[in-house]
């Protein structure tokens, strides 16, 4: 069905288009698997949140009650609290590390090259494999707390919803700090040199460099970098599924891990779906917030940014 | 459209004769970074460490990994972890992840760089392909994630719950509006009196497509396909929802599945099947550490 009506768009448009006429063809098959596979789910999250759905039994539409029963739960506002957390505490511990790792590794020296080889190695491991590592690295009996027999390092880490709160902010940071590195790594190698070179005749120290020149010149590298950290924490899911599953208790289950549970292990897939319809709206707003505040627009913010 | 377009062009000469100005003055002198430098190392050591501890476990038994020091190499390193892993259907799920990869990445990469030439050529002029356009850079800000229980009913619909068709299907349409974005980026530094000549010569955009932009544009089509194939070989919500049978499995779910199963106990096999997993991925950074590493800023680094 999705097919159909998609199909129908570019001829009727075609004709619109200037001079050759093969141009919208070649944008057809990405536009067709773009609407079956990503606008048509976007539509369907809107209108599965309407219905009931056991993912067993018939559909049935039910209107407003799964927006009843999700905005009535105090499980949701619970859900939107972890999730801003997350967002924000990862935001604060990521920005300011990678800025500095950033520019400490934006020197040309070689040992700095050497170094980074090694720091983004966390760029290539799946959130899976991460999680895995760091739950049996923390597990309170056999971890690397009691193996070195530190007291401080052996602590119920994952058991306890504080603590296992800090280790997801610490987890996400471990995975994440370095693509924000590598972001400011280009950022600040983009900064002209002649600045600095002016800065120094003007007797200004290392200090003042970075916070007059460094910093005002990664505005957009710093905006660019925390549009992806505060939308791509709406989705974390892998890494605290497979680290806590949302728990102890309920402690770390953010909005995306809320709308797995309710989906596919409660079965709600209605009220999964308007969880899906508020992660979407926060995600927009907070890309549209952002985009406000660089004052510039996505795409150039997403070609230049950097 | 037009004027942005020029304007982002100019920029980018702009920012690009800014590099070469800095390459020629790198010998500025330097004062040392204190703080940089202490974070730096730091940061190295809470990298390394977690990473050094899988490799040195995964070498050790299951006995010897609860008496020895976590951080110390085991005196006699065992391979009896790997061969475990191997013998437990590790291959088929490496096989199920290649497939899934190769599966996303091929027709992704070919679609995107189609509609990003089309984009480009079209310079605004089209409505159709300003409305396309418009469409990915909006997908690029929605959580694709959101949308998996629509996917996860189209899916059985379709009748491909189960299959790895099922993982690559959305898998494509995920990757699409960020590769175009990227792509087009790239077409658009192709000189423009090349299309030209390319015109007058009465080839077609077919064959302008294939014929001087794909070749002129191959590192950043490189790029985007390691990027791609990066995402899809981590992926785990997909395979999670959209498969069931074990012999489904991609490696991430594999992985996760082997830790809560019954050989969850033995960390050290535990650990083996996680330096299996991610050690393509290393080879590829190894041999191809720049391409990879620009391929994960693209877009947003470039």
């Amino acid at each position: 069905m999705s097919a159909v009506t998609a199909r129908r768009t570019p001829s009727a448009a075609a004709p619109g288009a200037r001079g050759d006429g093969v141009l919208p063809w070649l944008a057809t098959p990405a536009l067709l698997v773009f609407a079956a596979f990503a606008v048509l789910p976007l539509i369907g999250v809107l209108l599965l949140s309407f219905t009931s759905w056991d993912t067993l039994g018939e559909i049935r539409l039910t209107g407003l009650e799964s927006w009843r029963s999700v905005l009535t739960d105090p499980g949701l506002p619970h859900a939107l609290w972890v999730t801003f957390l997350i967002m924000l505490l990862s935001w604060a511990v990521q920005t300011p590390a990678s800025i500095l790792i950033g520019v400490f590794l934006a020197g040309r020296q070689r040992y700095r090259e050497l170094l980074a080889v090694l720091y983004f190695i966390p760029l290539l491991l799946s959130s899976a494999a991460i999680a895995i590592t760091f739950k049996a690295l923390l597990d309170p009996n056999f971890g690397l707390g009691a193996g070195l027999q530190l007291d401080f390092l052996n602590q119920d880490w994952l058991g306890e919803p504080g603590l296992a709160f800090g280790v997801v902010i610490f987890v996400v940071s471990w995975q994440y700090i370095p693509f924000h590195s590598l972001l400011y790594q280009g950022g600040v190698r983009q900064i002209p040199r002649s600045l600095y070179e002016a800065a120094e005749l003007d007797g200004a120290g290392r200090v003042r460099m970075f916070f007059s020149i460094t910093l005002p010149q990664l505005k957009y590298t710093i905006i660019t970098s925390s549009t992806l950290m505060v939308v791509g924490s709406l989705t974390f899911f892998d890494l605290i599924f497979v680290l806590t599953e949302g728990g102890p208790g309920d402690a770390t289950r953010a909005l995306a891990l809320d709308m797995y549970k309710r989906g596919f292990q409660a079965n709600l897939m209605g009220a999964a779906c308007a969880i899906g319809v508020i992660l979407v709206l926060v995600g927009l707003a907070l890309a549209l917030l952002l985009r406000r505040l660089g004052g510039r627009d996505p795409q150039a913010s997403q070609l230049e940014g950097a | 459209m037009t004027a942005t377009q020029t304007s982002r062009a100019a920029e980018h000469t702009a920012a690009s004769r800014a590099h070469g100005h800095r390459r020629r003055k790198k010998g500025a002198s330097q004062r040392p970074n204190w703080l940089g430098g202490l974070v730096g190392w730091l940061w190295l050591g809470v990298v390394i460490i977690p990473i050094y501890w899988i490799v040195i476990t995964s070498l050790k038994t299951q006995a010897n990994y609860y008496m020895t020091n976590p951080l110390v190499p085991p005196a006699d390193p065992t391979l009896d972890n790997y061969r475990l892993v191997l013998d437990l259907d590790f291959p088929l799920y490496f096989v199920n992840s290649v497939i899934v990869a190769i599966g996303t990445v091929i027709p992704s990469v070919l679609f995107s760089f189609m509609a990003a030439y089309a984009i480009v050529r079209n310079g605004g002029a089209g409505r159709f392909l300003r409305f396309v356009n418009s469409l990915f850079l909006m997908g690029l800000a929605i959580p694709l994630q959101a949308t998996v229980i629509p996917i996860y009913l189209m899916i059985i619909k379709l009748h491909l719950y189960d299959s790895l068709t099922a993982l690559i299907l959305p898998s494509v349409a995920f990757a699409i509006p960020l590769s175009v974005l990227v792509l087009a980026n790239f077409i658009r530094d192709v000189p423009k009196e090349l299309f030209e000549s390319m015109r007058l010569d009465g080839a077609s955009e077919w064959k302008t497509l294939w014929g001087l932009a794909f070749p002129l544009t191959r590192p950043a089509v490189v790029t985007v396909s390691i990027y791609n194939a990066l995402q899809v070989w981590n992926g785990f919500l997909l395979p999670l929802i959209l498969t069931q049978s074990p012999d489904k499995r991609t490696l991430p779910l594999a992985l996760a599945a082997f830790q809560g199963g019954p050989y969850g106990v033995n960390v050290p096999a535990v650990l083996a099947s996680v330096v299996l997993t991610i050690l393509p991925m290393l080879i590829l950074y190894a041999f191809g550490r720049r391409q990879l590493l620009s391929g994960l800023t693209a877009g947003f680094g470039k």
